[in-house]
């Protein structure tokens, strides 16, 4: 059986407020990446769709995107593993691909969230947590990571000072990332003035500046067999490995909480299927849905050992120019989180970077990228591996 | 037809429950009784914390309850500042888990205890608490 490749990659851009209804926003996406692919709709054998429940009153919308896009009558399927379920769909159509059931399948991300407020987004974001056992306390997912954030704190000595310069970096990029929702410069003095809307309250020791958006928008990822690949992509971006793993929902299941166990597990998976390890990465993103999130992601995917994060951030190795480039598309920080969208977003970035089509946010001449890709507060893991 | 009477106690469980039916239920009368309860398998003497009506170690349902006591140790929290739709006044209050040994706790912590006094690490243990409408839950108190 032969390789995987990706072969088109699109976005919407992020925004706070989509103006138009989901299957809209859909057609956004799934219109570059087609574009990209330079394919029509009669060459996608199969589709996966991909989105959180309950922000839109529409029920499986994988069958009215189907039906808006003209992917009928062909297979659809609907995914969803929270923030990750885009780099589950893609788990899904590798599989579909590499089993020789489908030659080209479009996994399709999407988020519309502004059709409820920021405290109702949180009730149902808390919700993706163990609503018997915990939701009952108020949770809410900002939350759960400050727990992460006071117990990486506490184990190592990191300081909210090393989580603001994972913010100041975001915003270098997300300021030239015309897909991001949040453009605006952050610059680490507004984290000394508590004036500042960056050091606006929410769950210590994070602060508005430490957290990402709400944002609507969608992402598409072409997948396809080699053969096809070969026949009809100038420079198709090859699928190297792929790791998922799970942890427990309730934080009472769990024994680390200076890292996501999920996270260390799906990259040990990725790395072993490349046949690559954390040096060789070129280029990465992670899943900076909290600043801490971004420093956790250092170390479970192996470029700092536990408790060296801060090190990479301060040291800027993490920057363009770096030894390892993290996020240099703002990252959700900059870019907002439309849920499942994201890892669609994540794996364009990377597609992008190995193709040397980045533009401003291009790193030198990079062969071999990784996306890390969170659901929930690190009950589900993925880490995906590309190269050229 | 007969209509059977749904057992809904466990919707007394929090500000805001969002579980009414468990098979669990008869946690929130030890809550009422002033005791915070799990579960222990009886065939491999597993403790479960929060109580389940299932050993996946066994794929049995055979299970005793067991009182939480003694102490735990803080492993992390932390105190929120916004809230989700419907614990709005209960702001500020802390979230925690609390590691006992054998299991572990998640809950919060009392909000009679300063932010100052916390420490990662501290001894606590958990009580029952009856919120001011009647709803119950558990909550962590300094330990001595």
């Amino acid at each position: 059986m032969g390789k995987v490749a990706i072969i088109g990659v699109g976005q919407s851009p992020f925004v706070r407020q989509y103006p138009g209804s989901i299957r809209e926003l859909a057609f956004d996406a799934f219109q570059t990446a087609m574009t990209d692919a330079q394919l029509v709709t009669e060459q996608i054998d199969a589709s996966v769709v991909c989105s959180a429940p309950e922000y839109d009153k529409q029920r499986s919308p994988a069958g009215i995107f189907a039906e808006y896009l003209g992917l009928n009558p062909q297979p659809t399927f609907y995914v969803e593993s929270l923030c990750s379920s885009s780099s589950t769909g893609l788990k899904l159509a590798y599989s579909l691909v590499k089993s020789g059931l489908h030659d080209v399948v479009a996994v399709l991300g999407f988020q519309k969230m502004s059709e409820i407020s920021s405290s109702e987004s949180q009730e149902r974001m808390g919700r993706g947590a163990d609503i018997q056992w915990e939701s009952p306390f108020g949770t809410m997912m900002p939350a759960y990571y400050a727990m992460y954030a006071q117990a990486h704190m506490a184990a190592y000595g990191t300081s909210p000072d090393d989580l603001a310069l994972i913010r100041v970096k975001a915003s270098t990029y997300g300021q030239i990332n015309e897909m991001a929702v949040y453009r605006k410069p952050v610059t680490f003095e507004m984290f000394a003035d508590p004036e500042n809307r960056m050091t606006g309250p929410v769950a210590n020791p994070l602060r508005v500046g430490d957290c990402c958006a709400n944002a609507d928008g969608s992402s598409c990822v072409i997948v396809a067999s080699e053969e096809k690949a070969r026949a009809w992509c100038q420079k198709p971006v090859w699928i190297l490995g792929l790791g998922a793993a799970t942890a427990s929902v309730n934080l009472a299941g769990r024994d680390l909480f200076t890292g996501l166990a999920a996270a260390k597990q799906a990259a040990q998976q990725a790395y072993d299927m490349a046949g690559v390890g954390p040096a060789e990465i070129d280029v990465a993103e992670v899943h900076d849905c909290f600043t801490i999130a971004e420093l956790m992601a250092y170390e479970n995917l192996g470029f700092a050992q536990p408790g060296e994060g801060p090190e990479l951030i301060r040291s800027k190795a993490t920057y363009r120019q770096g030894s390892i480039p993290v996020n240099v598309d703002g990252g959700l920080l900059s870019k907002g989180h439309p849920i499942g969208a994201t890892g669609g977003s994540q794996i364009r970035t990377i597609v992008l970077q190995l193709r040397g089509e980045a533009g401003d946010m291009q790193v030198k001449d990079p062969a071999i990228g990784l996306v890390h890709n969170i659901g929930g507060v690190g009950l589900y893991g993925n880490v995906t591996i590309l190269g050229r | 037809m007969a209509t059977k009477e749904l057992d809904t106690r466990f919707s007394k469980f929090g500000t805001v429950s969002f579980t009414a039916i468990t098979k669990v239920n008869d946690f929130i009368d030890h809550l009422s009784d002033g005791r915070v309860t799990g579960t222990r398998c009886t065939d491999c003497g597993t403790h479960f914390f929060p109580p389940r009506s299932n050993c996946f170690k066994c794929l049995a349902s055979n299970m005793a309850w067991f009182d939480v006591t003694g102490t735990g140790k803080l492993v992390t929290y932390s105190r929120l500042q916004y809230a989700p739709v419907g614990f709005e006044k209960d702001l500020p209050y802390c979230i925690a888990l609390l590691d006992y040994g054998d299991y572990k706790v998640f809950g919060r912590i009392s909000s009679s205890i300063a932010e100052a006094d916390i420490q990662v690490g501290m001894p606590m243990k958990a009580v029952v608490n009856r919120l001011d409408d009647g709803q119950l839950n558990y909550v962590f108190e300094k330990a001595a």
